[in-house]
């Protein structure tokens, strides 16, 4: 086999700072490679750079041999490039077929020849041996179907290499089973691709190579079968990880801080009740649509509830968020790009939106900058956010583990009682999720109640104290302190409707 | 921003070498470009275009620079000022407020209903005011000892209402801010003529004329050769609408810049739904941003009416609010949201009033001033999306 594509000595440094540094890698034709390292190791870039996005500040890329330097996003496509990323770009108002022709329809008559796109994309569908109706609307499938059409997509482009960006993030066990029996099919039909992800277990079983990139470097790459996770790991974060999990410093206390009797919401939440004590981690499991990160809604009073009380130190609470706030409740949304954050803005004005009333100083409510300034840099220290000048910095500059961490950082400038996190790891890496449990850790030892939503069992196995099943808006089993049998919480998961 | 470097790649190839150092000239070009780029991302950005446009056309329009033009502009950049400090507040929380125009004219015909001297049976015996407040002894506050100080409370009030009719609509009714003033602009600015049947109210006492009009500190350029110097050689400096616009401008841009409430406002601009569930109180917020740009308007009717020496209705119509929102986004603030600045804005109104003093003094039509005017907001509207870019490649 040759190299597809071949990176020498490549770097790309932002104001002097190298984001890529000095990379020499192959990618081996008709091969799946895993691009695997910490949130801004420099995955994105040295992709974002085959892809035509950003240029190279030096060294040089070459394609099957030849010198290869996109002038923009259109010649890589051109070339071959295709990306899949967690966001997709599909038109939602517009069918499958539809959406595969969107840049050049073949026409009848002036007209669109519904016919013959029609026809091609039932092809390709049948070349990923999918079952999609290529005039069903994208609005009309599922994340995991909607990417399956991109990837059909990038077939209909000829695309040679493939580039996948955590493609599983949004994606329930089966339709990623079935994007992995895409790729393998991919491969089969001699595609090139590069498969980036946090999820080290789908890199060992799909790749048939690895790359670890830190701090923009080349750390390791070779065979698969080399490598097992304990190696991705170290070489990734440059260390040994002593455990996954930290150890729990203290233990829960007797005295229920936030009491949730009998909230129910017609179609989305079906009685549940469920107490968090003071210094506990209250683990909250449940598959998509379980009604898990409805319930923290519901809780926080985003969505509202038909019946039951939800009480915070014995006080029954008001019903809006804002007077939530005041009461003691925190909320880290599982959306942070929407709901946690204002990206353009900078990570200081960030951490201070919650609790920027207390700096106002009479008699006209003028900020005290120099106290927000200071308390948030301690903040930003605490959670150890790894930034630049926390005053102009934009949060979207930060990698998704620094992002998540100035979202927690927020409340923790109004030292809340209770806090509901919401998939607090999502799309983040490995050292930040150690990060984020330790976080987690000493909210709950300093007496706060931390309540821990996940759909990672394995998280919720190493950081809870009590973890709870939740299937179609119900609580449907208690597991009482670890050790936990991993089994029977799945067996609960998994219920049938009864 | 990268073609340098992407040449010097380019370089590389034909060379065969594995890495190269940008040449000599790119290193210069790429410096310049930084300082351009600078310069672009400047608070007084518009301030220096303002200056290199003046000093570019004072050798064609040697008028531009005579003492009795400057303090034209000047007169001329008080009472839009006022305005476009509460368009500012408006388009930083991602909205955009239309009515304004009609807030002017409406507040102007409030006031001068109100503090009229006399009236004229024969000019206004078929408005609905007529005989209800305006009678032959002028409005009801003619003469009274507090009248003037009632009568300004009365047109700022009307324009707090009237925000907060738009602002509850937006913020607790959810409808678009365009749509809900568009249809204030039309709505009002009808009421208000109606009110007048189109007249204008007049004459106005001069205690309130002064407020538009009225000088402190007036210089006269060249010697004293009579005793008397003829009027129309004395140019005012410091004003009234001066002080009370610079005042106006100051209490926002320390509201918008130190206050709890400043911050709330581009937290609103920023992203919506995550100041809310911070616990920002975003709907209050809303209303009170579209209640102080109504309150700007109807401030900006104080000074429009008494430099007009009249309460007119269509004070805010045609070209007003090309020049009020014109001027807020040439100073630079973003039609997206979460960015703006009072400071930008006074420098936009700067250029905006520097750009119709010129084309005035150029002789122009107002139809030719309105296109050439319509042009510049679209390139402020370009240059909007260039600093964007800018910032983005600087930030990630």
């Amino acid at each position: 086999m040759s190299a597809l594509v071949r990176f020498e000595r490549l770097t790309k440094a932002f104001f002097g700072v190298p984001a890529v540094d000095d990379v020499t890698l192959d990618v081996e034709e008709g091969s799946v490679l895993g691009l695997i390292g910490e949130n801004g190791a420099g995955k994105s870039t040295l992709v974002n750079m085959v892809g035509g996005v950003v240029a190279p500040s030096s060294g040089r890329m070459l394609w099957r041999d030849a010198p290869y330097a996109p002038r923009d996003a259109a010649a890589a496509t051109e070339r071959g490039i295709a990306f899949i990323h967690q966001e997709l770009n599909l038109f939602l108002n517009l069918t499958v077929a539809e959406n595969l022709f969107i840049d050049g329809f073949p026409k009848r008559f002036g007209l669109i020849d519904r016919h013959a796109i029609e026809a091609r994309a039932a092809e390709l569908m049948a070349t990923l041996d999918l079952d999609l109706a290529p005039n069903a609307l994208i609005e009309d499938l599922s994340p995991g179907e909607r990417q399956l059409v991109e990837i059909a997509k990038a077939l209909h482009r000829e695309a040679e290499l493939i580039v996948f960006d955590e493609p599983t993030t949004s994606l329930t066990p089966r339709e990623t089973g079935r994007l992995f029996d895409v790729i393998e099919r991919l491969r089969a039909q001699g595609k090139t691709i590069i498969y980036i992800s946090h999820v080290l277990g789908d890199v060992a079983r799909l790749c048939d190579s690895v790359a670890v990139l830190r701090d923009g470097k080349l750390i390791e790459s070779g065979p698969t079968t080399t490598f097992d996770i304990s190696r991705m790991i170290r070489a990734m974060i440059g260390r040994e990880l002593s455990g996954l999990y930290p150890e729990r410093s203290a233990g829960p206390t007797d005295a229920t801080v936030l009491d949730v009797e009998g909230v129910s919401q017609p179609g989305v939440l079906e009685d549940v009740s469920l107490a968090v004590r003071r210094g506990e981690i209250l683990g909250l499991f449940g598959l998509m649509g379980s009604g898990r990160s409805e319930l923290a809604r519901v809780l926080f009073g985003i969505d509202p509830a038909e019946r039951g009380t939800i009480s915070l130190d014995g006080r029954p609470l008001p019903t809006r968020p804002r007077e939530r706030i005041r009461a003691g409740l925190a909320f880290v949304t599982e959306n942070r790009r929407e709901e946690g954050l204002m990206m353009e803005a900078s990570i200081e004005d960030n951490l201070a939106l919650v609790s920027i009333g207390r700096f106002g100083r009479a008699p006209l409510a003028f900020v005290d900058s120099e106290a927000l300034t200071s308390e948030s840099r301690d903040v930003a220290e605490r959670v150890r956010l790894k930034a630049g000048d926390i005053h102009v910095q934009p949060a979207k500059a930060l990698s998704g583990g620094n992002q998540q961490k100035v979202v927690i950082g927020k409340w923790l400038m109004r030292s809340p009682r209770a806090f509901i996190l919401d998939e607090p790891t999502r799309g983040v890496d490995v050292g930040a999720k150690y990060e984020i449990y330790v976080l987690a850790d000493q909210l709950a030892a300093e007496g706060g109640a931390v309540l821990f939503i996940s759909s990672e069992i394995e998280e919720l196995m190493g950081v809870c104290d009590r973890i709870l099943v939740m299937s179609r808006g119900e609580i449907v089993g208690t597991f009482e302190a670890p050790p936990f049998d991993r089994p029977s919480i799945l067996a609960a998961a998994f219920r049938e409707a009864a | 921003m990268n073609e340098a470097s992407t040449t010097a790649v380019g370089t590389a190839h034909r060379d065969g070498a594995t890495t190269v150092a940008p040449s000599r000239a790119g290193l210069v070009g790429e410096r310049l470009r930084r300082r351009a780029a600078d310069l672009l991302l400047s608070d007084y950005f518009i301030l220096y275009v303002s200056l290199a446009y003046f000093i570019i056309l004072i050798p064609f329009l040697p008028t531009l620079s005579n003492p009795a033009n400057l303090a034209n502009i000047l007169s001329n950049m008080w009472p839009l000022l006022v305005v476009a400090v509460g368009q500012t507040f408006v388009l930083t929380i991602g909205g955009i407020d239309l009515s304004q125009g009609s807030v002017v004219g409406l507040a102007s015909v409030v006031g001068a209903a109100l503090l009229a001297t006399a009236g004229s049976e024969a000019v206004m015996a078929n408005a609905p005011l007529w005989g209800l407040v305006l009678s032959e002894q002028g409005g009801p506050l003619a003469g009274l000892p507090r009248g003037l100080a009632i009568g300004i409370l009365a047109m700022l009030l009307t324009g707090l209402l009237i925000g907060a009719l738009n602002g509850v609509s937006v913020a607790y009714l959810d409808m678009p801010p365009f749509m809900v003033t568009l249809v204030g602009l039309i709505v009002i600015g009808a009421f208000a003529i109606w009110l007048t049947q189109s007249e204008n109210i007049r004459p106005l006492p001069d205690s309130y004329v002064q407020l538009g009009k009225g000088q402190i500190v007036s210089v006269y350029l060249g010697e004293q050769a009579e005793p008397r110097i003829p009027r129309r050689e004395i140019h005012a400096f410091i004003t009234y609408p001066m002080l009370i616009a610079v005042g106006v401008a100051l209490a926002a841009h320390l509201l918008l810049s130190r206050s709890v409430f400043g911050r709330y406002v581009y937290a609103v601009g920023s992203n919506r739904r995550a100041a809310e569930i911070s616990g920002v109180p975003v709907k209050r917020v809303i209303v009170a941003v579209f209640m102080i740009s109504a309150l700007c308007a109807a401030a900006g009717a104080i000074l429009y009416s008494a430099r007009l020496e009249a309460g007119r209705p269509t004070l805010g119509e045609g070209a007003f609010l090309l020049d009020v929102i014109g001027a807020v986004v040439i100073g630079g603030t973003s039609l997206f949201g979460g960015k703006g600045k009072i400071i930008w804005t006074c420098f936009g109104v700067l250029f905006f009033v520097l750009l119709s003093n010129t084309l005035n003094l150029m002789n122009l039509s107002s139809f030719h001033i309105d296109m050439v005017k319509g042009g510049v907001i679209l390139a402020a509207a370009m240059l909007d999306v260039w600093r964007t870019r800018l910032l983005r490649e600087r930030t990630t």
